[in-house]
């Protein structure tokens, strides 16, 4: 074959694959632009963040009180996975040493040591895993929440690698199977990508606050606007003392804890 | 000149044979992770990522083979470089696409892998190393293939591969820092936060790569009639040398720092991989064969008898490939994630389908580097006469 | 002018052109039953007009793209309620919108896809995740399977 044809072949293949590669703009969307909103009742913020009252958390933990981990499961469909290291967690317990590792010392009162923690994602304001994500599936919402757009998730988790804090679930398998009873209201999950509590971004559109704090009897988790000085969550945050996982790294974590 | 890798002896296609029997079975097992899900993994909410990823940091180091043989060739005019050039570059090729192979199998969801490249997002680390590994492999096909051609129809090859050629040594250095900045700009993991961590990717890559390059030349040697030269080798070997001697230096930089500064959180994933945590010790043989491997090594390549003695020679190249293939390829991934977020020690333990998978990938990355230097050394000796 | 290989080559050909003609005859003249989708639920019964979100027309061939949009703009950008060209305002939600009328996956999603030769299972695999009305039990089948594994 002559130099000219082999060249022409060669440039050809090229532009085909350019072509091919070229995205088929989405006229449907365009046209379609103006035509969506929010609903009127949503609650907005600056910067959505918790507050949990530890002591009042620990009184209602005399009765075993699980109240807002169950409310939690149930709205979003959490399975109940047996194999230990494939679980799927949005909202639970953990001991002091573990929920604040480094900063136990051995002296604390016995109570301290083996109270639970309740734990969950931070939302951090610098998030970790919004700055690794390769393909922005885990943002940031306007008002503060990180999100997780499980639709691209492509199931690499960096993030998982990146939040310090063990806040990300990954589906290992389908989790429907261990779902006992399924909430019709929320999607489940298919296999291969990642999840976390997302301060119910689907009950705030609506009007409504997060699943446990509504769960909640005991007032323990206080859920508001951190950027307004007059909610309910800043006052608490004045007027007594808290602490926070892990802020030495920056992160900004915006789930406080009453002490 | 593909056609080449169609003939060969009875060896020849033993090998592919051998090699595609595993990748079958790797596929087999792959197929049931398509099935199920990574559930079929030893990986977990606490150790998330395991086998695939540390492969895939290894071998972005084994990669590392051509710009070794490459810039001495291109700027420095180390003419004995000249033969074994397509050697590094072919086996860079096969690295890569193993280094591929590896981010794919460990994704949940393989088939929205492209989601990456619809949603460019430029302070993601994964991102950018999906641009370089994938123009690396680019680069490296092109500058191998061209010149392979050229020096078999005895012309020069084409003005443009120069440049590339030119491009491709940053580049090669490029792959191994955002791999390493990968894992260490990650806040909370102790073991990864060190700002050696790109040093140690590109020491620990310059010898483990031409290590590996060097037994490959000898083993072309010895089974075909090509000679890629003993000078060639020689100098490898002070490449080799002088960046194990690197490595070896860096590891002990960073057990110093954990331990005498006695912070907890440095200290822990040390603990655990060389005396065990909280009693859980799974890694523990395998950090201390890395450092009787790399002990040997060293004291082998230092050797004099090392360059006269061919039997010396694989040993030494043996000792440093493995004891970095157990550093990187076992204990830095696996040991950033004991203990966990919590303080607490999950161990790791890949599953037989895992191991199968790996198996399959690496039997792939050998399948194409028998290939491709099939077709070099046929070039070879055809222009040898 | 000379081909090489001239008889490799044609055997070539045929063989790719017989392969990528393959869907067109092998389809050819079978009878497939029309996919009928039933719109008999209980809700849409009820309705004085029945309508849907866009025409007739538009939804059948738009539909994917529709949800498509509105899973972007509900996920990503948090609004979610869409206004019809008609005006109507709706949620944007296939579990509490979509499905509110058409609760009977089988006898309409299920129809035009089968019909359309998609795979149920996997393909459109929004229902792996999106509960279908009269999927509120569990799946029970993998459990066993399961238990024998976690320790
Ligand atoms: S807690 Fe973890 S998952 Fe949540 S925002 Fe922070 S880094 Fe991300
Ligand atoms: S697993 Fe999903 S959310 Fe996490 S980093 Fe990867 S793509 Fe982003």
């Amino acid at each position: 074959m002559d130099k000219s044809k082999r060249d022409f072949l060669k440039i050809g293949g090229l532009c085909a694959l350019g072509l091919s590669s070229l995205e088929v703009a989405d006229a449907f969307a365009k046209s379609h632009a103006t035509k969506f909103l929010t609903n009127p009742q949503a609650s907005h913020a600056k910067r959505w963040a918790m507050a949990i009252d530890v002591k009042k958390c620990w009184k209602a933990e005399k009765k075993e009180c699980k109240d807002c981990i169950l409310a939690c499961d149930w709205a979003h469909n959490i399975p109940d996975i047996p194999v230990k290291r494939q679980e799927v967690k949005w909202l639970w317990n953990e001991k002091y040493q573990n929920a604040f590792p480094d900063m136990e010392n051995e002296l604390e009162p016995e109570e301290v040591k083996d109270k639970p923690f309740l734990v969950l994602c931070n939302h951090c304001t610098n998030a970790p895993c919004v700055r690794v994500c390769p393909t922005q599936a885990t943002f940031k919402s306007p008002d503060g929440i990180t999100m997780m757009d499980m639709h691209r998730c492509i199931g690499c988790r960096y993030c998982m690698a990146a939040c310090p804090y063990g806040a990300r679930s990954f589906n290992w398998r389908d989790p429907r199977p261990f779902i006992k009873k399924i909430n019709p209201a929320y999607p489940t999950r298919d296999r291969g990508v990642v999840e976390k509590c997302d301060f119910c971004v689907e009950r705030l559109a609506v009007g409504k606050i997060p699943a446990c704090v509504e769960a909640c009897k005991d007032k323990a988790l206080i859920f508001g606007d951190l950027d307004d000085p007059n909610s309910e969550l800043r006052k608490a945050l004045a007027s007594r003392y808290s602490i926070r996982r892990k802020p030495e790294l920056g992160t900004k974590p915006g789930v406080y804890y009453l002490i | 000149m593909l056609e080449r890798a169609l003939s060969g002896s009875a060896g020849y296609k033993r090998l592919l044979g051998g090699l595609s029997i595993l990748m079958g079975l790797g596929f087999i097992a792959y197929l049931t992770q398509w099935e199920n899900g990574l559930m079929i993994t030893g990986m977990g909410r606490d150790v998330s990522w395991g086998l695939y990823i540390s492969q895939f940091t290894f071998l972005v180091g084994v990669a590392a083979s051509a710009v070794m043989v490459v810039l001495p060739y291109y700027i420095h005019d180390v003419k004995v470089f000249g033969r074994i050039t397509i050697l590094g570059e072919f086996l860079a090729i096969a690295a890569v696409i193993m280094c591929v192979t590896f981010v794919l199998v460990d994704l949940g969801k393989p088939m929205r892998v492209l989601n990456v490249l619809l949603y460019p997002t430029p302070w993601s680390m994964l991102f950018w190393d999906v641009v370089v590994l994938n123009g690396y492999l680019l680069l490296n096909i092109l500058i191998g293939w061209n010149v392979l051609e050229a020096e078999r129809k005895g012309t020069h090859y084409p003005k443009w591969v120069k440049p590339l050629i030119y491009l491709s040594i940053p580049w090669a250095v490029s792959i191994h820092t955002v791999t390493a900045f990968l894992i260490a700009g990650l806040p909370g993991r102790e073991y990864w936060l060190t700002a050696i961590m790109a040093a140690r990717f590109l020491a620990s890559a310059f010898c483990s790569g031409p290590a590996l390059l060097i037994l490959l030349a000898l083993i072309v040697k010895k089974y075909t009639k090509f000679d890629p030269g003993k000078e060639a080798i020689d100098k490898l070997l002070t490449i080799v040398t002088y960046a194990m001697l690197i490595s070896v230096f860096f590891v002990i930089l960073e057990v110093f720092t954990a331990f005498y500064s006695q912070i907890p959180g440095h200290m822990e994933s040390l603990k655990y991989l060389f005396v065990g945590l909280d009693g859980k010790h799974a890694l523990v043989p395998f950090m201390w064969l890395f450092v009787i491997l790399a002990v040997a090594g060293v004291a082998l390549l230092l050797h004099p008898n090392v360059r006269k003695n061919e039997k010396l020679l694989v040993a030494a190249c043996c000792c440093v490939f493995f004891s970095m293939y157990l550093d990187k390829g076992v204990g830095l991934i696996i040991g950033g994630f004991i203990p966990n977020m919590f303080g607490q020690v999950h161990q790791y333990a890949p599953t037989l389908p895992e191991l199968m998978i790996v198996a399959g990938v690496w039997a792939t990355g050998f399948f194409v580097l028998t290939i491709l230097y099939k077709i070099a050394v046929s070039v070879k000796e055809e222009v040898q006469g | 002018m000379k081909i090489y290989d001239g008889k490799y080559i044609l055997v070539g050909l045929l063989v790719f052109g017989v392969l990528a003609t393959f869907p067109i005859w092998f389809d050819h003249g079978k009878v497939v039953a029309p996919a009928n989708p039933s719109l008999n639920t209980p809700v849409i019964d009820a309705m004085m007009s029945k309508h849907c979100i866009l025409p007739k027309a538009q939804m059948i061939t738009e539909h994917m793209k529709l949800l498509n949009v509105w899973r972007t703009e509900v996920v990503r950008y948090g609004k979610r309620v869409y206004v019809a060209p008609s005006g109507k305002k709706y949620e944007m939600s296939l579990e509490t919108e979509c499905f509110r009328c058409h609760s009977n996956k089988a006898q309409f999603c299920d129809r035009c896809h089968n019909f359309a030769g998609l795979d149920k299972a996997t393909d459109p695999y929004c229902f792996s995740c999106h509960v279908v009305p009269s999927e509120k039990k569990p799946g029970a089948g993998k459990v066993a399977m399961v238990h024998k594994e976690s320790k």
